[in-house]
C-alpha cells in the first residue's frame, strides 16, 4: 500500500507539503510514546498517534517512518506541518480513533511493525 | 515584480493527483518569465518584408514581435513570409502580413497557461507582455522544453551532488587518520527544536555514504540523548559527533545537575521527567536504555551537581564504511 492509498483508506487528509505518495507502506505502529516508538518501529512504517508535536516528525525521520497519521482528527501546531514539509514526510490527520485506525489498517492487509522493548536485539538492524 | 497572476487553480480529484508527473507539476511551479527569452529581436509595422526576412536569417529565427510606439501590435512569423513570397510581395511594410491583436501570455503565470494556447491555436510563440501591455519577453515550446529539463535535472542534482561531494571526502584528503567532527549547542527546555541536532548528524552520515541502517541507529541514539539535555539539564550541553571511516563516536556531555544512581537511570521505565515531558511523548524511562540498543559500545558518567558524559561508538563493519572509495574497493 502506497501514502496516497492510505490516504483513501482513512478519510484522511494530507496536512504536509512535498511528501512522497507514492511512497511504500510496509506495516503500522501505534504509540504515543516517542521512546517507545523509537525502540520498537521497524522502517518503512505507518506512525498512528495521538501526539501533535514536533518531536513526532524528528522521531519518524530518525526510525525512517513512511508517513504519520494523527488520530481522532487532531490538528497539529505550524511547526509540526511545516517541519513534515520541510523533512518530506506525509503528515496525515483521520477522523478516526486509534483503535478504528488500527483495525482498519489491519484489515487492508497492513501487519504490526512493532517489536517488543523486551527483545535484546537492536530494531534498527534490518 | 508587483503583478500578480492570471491563473486561476483548479480543482483536481484525489485520482487524478495520483498519477500527475514531475513534469505535469513544473508546468504548474515554473513561471513564464522563468523560462522565457529576454533578449529580443523585434520589428516594426513599418519594417519590409524583404528587412524581416534578412533578420530572421541572420539570427536565425523564425518569427518576431512587431512594435509600435514600444507596444505590442503583432507578430510576424516565417508563416507569414511565405505568404509575401507565394505573392512576390517582399517590398510590403510586416503591417500588412504580420498577426495583428496576438494571444499574449504575462510574466508571472504558470506555463501551463502558454502551453494551453500552444495546443489549441498551434502558434510557434507567445509574446509576454506586462499589465500595460509593454512587452517583456517572447515564449516557444522550445523555451518550455529546456525550462522543464533544466529544473528536472536541478531536481536530481542537487541531493545527488551533495553525497557525491561528501562521500568523496575520506579519499581526498589525505592523512594518517582522517575525521570530521560535528557539534551541536543544545539548549535546556528547547523542546520545538529539539531532534534538529539528530536530523543534522543523520543526514550528514547518509550523505558521507553510511548505510540507511547505520544512520539509523545513529539518528535515534542521538536523539534520545538530546531530548535528554533538553528535558533533564541546568544549562543544556554539547553534542560532538566525529565521523571516521571505520566508526562513529559521540559525545554528550552537559554541567549538571548530574545523576544520582546511574544504576538506577539505566533500569528500562525509570524516570525522573515530569509530566509535561512526558505530554510531549519522553520520559517513559526508555531513553538511556534505547540509547544502549542502538551503539556498540556506551559509557555514562555523571558527577551529581557537576554534570554527566555520555560517549558513545558506533563502530562500521567494512562493507559498511563511510566514503565511496571504501565500498568499490570491496569489490575487488
Amino acid at each position: 500500500m502506497n501514502v496516497s492509498e492510505l490516504i483513501k483508506l482513512i478519510d484522511g487528509k494530507l496536512l504536509s507539503e512535498n511528501a512522497n505518495l507514492t511512497r511504500e507502506v510496509k506495516g503500522g505502529c501505534g504509540a504515543d510514546l516517542m521512546s517507545d516508538v523509537l525502540a520498537s518501529i521497524q522502517p518503512e512504517a505507518v506512525l498512528l498517534t495521538g501526539l501533535c508535536n514536533p518531536q513526532v516528525v524528528r522521531t519518524a525521520q530518525m526510525a525512517d517512518v513512511a508517513a504519520i497519521i494523527l488520530v481522532r482528527g487532531k490538528v497539529p501546531p505550524k511547526e509540526t506541518i511545516d517541519l513534515a514539509g520541510a523533512e518530506k514526510i506525509a503528515l496525515i490527520s483521520s477522523p478516526f480513533g486509534m483503535f478504528e485506525l488500527c483495525g482498519r489498517l489491519y484489515q487492508a492487509g497492513l501487519h504490526s511493525l512493532e517489536v517488543s522493548v523486551s527483545d535484546p536485539s537492536c530494531g534498527c538492524e534490518e | 515584480m508587483s503583478e500578480s497572476s492570471h491563473f486561476q487553480g483548479r480543482i483536481i480529484t484525489d485520482e487524478q493527483a495520483e498519477n500527475i508527473t514531475r513534469v505535469e507539476e513544473l508546468a504548474y511551479e515554473l513561471k513564464v518569465n522563468e523560462v522565457m527569452t529576454k533578449d529580443l529581436i523585434t520589428v516594426t509595422p513599418e519594417t519590409l518584408m524583404q528587412e524581416a526576412l534578412e533578420i530572421f536569417r541572420t539570427n536565425r529565427i523564425s518569427g518576431a514581435p512587431v512594435l509600435k510606439d514600444n507596444k505590442l501590435a503583432g507578430v510576424v512569423s516565417i508563416e507569414d513570409l511565405i505568404h509575401c513570397l507565394q505573392k512576390n510581395d517582399l517590398k510590403s511594410p510586416v503591417s500588412k502580413y504580420m498577426t495583428c491583436k496576438p494571444l499574449t501570455v504575462h510574466g508571472p503565470d504558470p506555463i501551463i497557461e502558454a502551453l494551453k494556447l500552444f495546443v489549441n491555436f498551434h502558434f510557434g510563440r507567445l509574446p509576454v507582455v506586462d499589465s500595460n501591455f509593454a512587452l517583456v519577453g517572447i515564449i516557444t515550446k522550445g523555451d518550455i522544453t529546456r525550462g522543464i529539463l533544466k529544473a528536472i535535472q536541478q531536481d536530481y542534482q542537487e541531493e545527488e551532488v551533495r553525497r557525491y561531494r561528501a562521500s568523496h571526502l575520506f579519499e581526498d584528503i589525505e592523512s594518517d587518520r582522517s575525521s570530521l567532527i560535528l557539534r551541536y549547542t543544545i539548549k535546556q527546555g528547547d523542546f520545538m527544536r529539539g531532534g534538529a541536532a539528530s536530523s543534522a548528524i543523520k543526514r550528514a552520515l547518509l550523505r558521507l555514504g553510511a548505510t540507511p541502517q547505520i544512520a539509523r541507529r545513529t539518528g535515534i541514539a542521538v536523539y534520545e540523548a538530546e531530548m535528554n539535555l533538553i528535558i533533564h539539564t541546568t544549562n543544556g550541553g554539547v553534542i560532538r559527533a566525529e565521523i571516521e571511516p571505520h566508526q562513529i563516536s559521540i559525545n554528550v556531555y552537559d554541567d549538571g545537575p548530574g545523576i544520582e544512581d546511574i544504576d538506577q537511570a539505566m533500569k528500562p521505565g525509570y524516570s525522573t521527567a515530569n509530566e509535561t515531558v512526558r505530554e510531549l511523548g519522553f520520559g517513559a524511562g526508555m531513553g538511556l536504555v534505547n540509547i544502549q540498543r542502538c551503539v556498540d559500545s556506551m559509557r555514562l558518567e555523571s558527577i551529581l551537581g557537576k554534570g554527566t558524559s555520555l560517549k558513545l561508538k558506533i563502530l562500521l563493519p567494512k562493507k559498511e564504511l563511510v566514503g565511496e572509495g571504501y565500498q568499490t574497493n570491496e569489490e575487488h
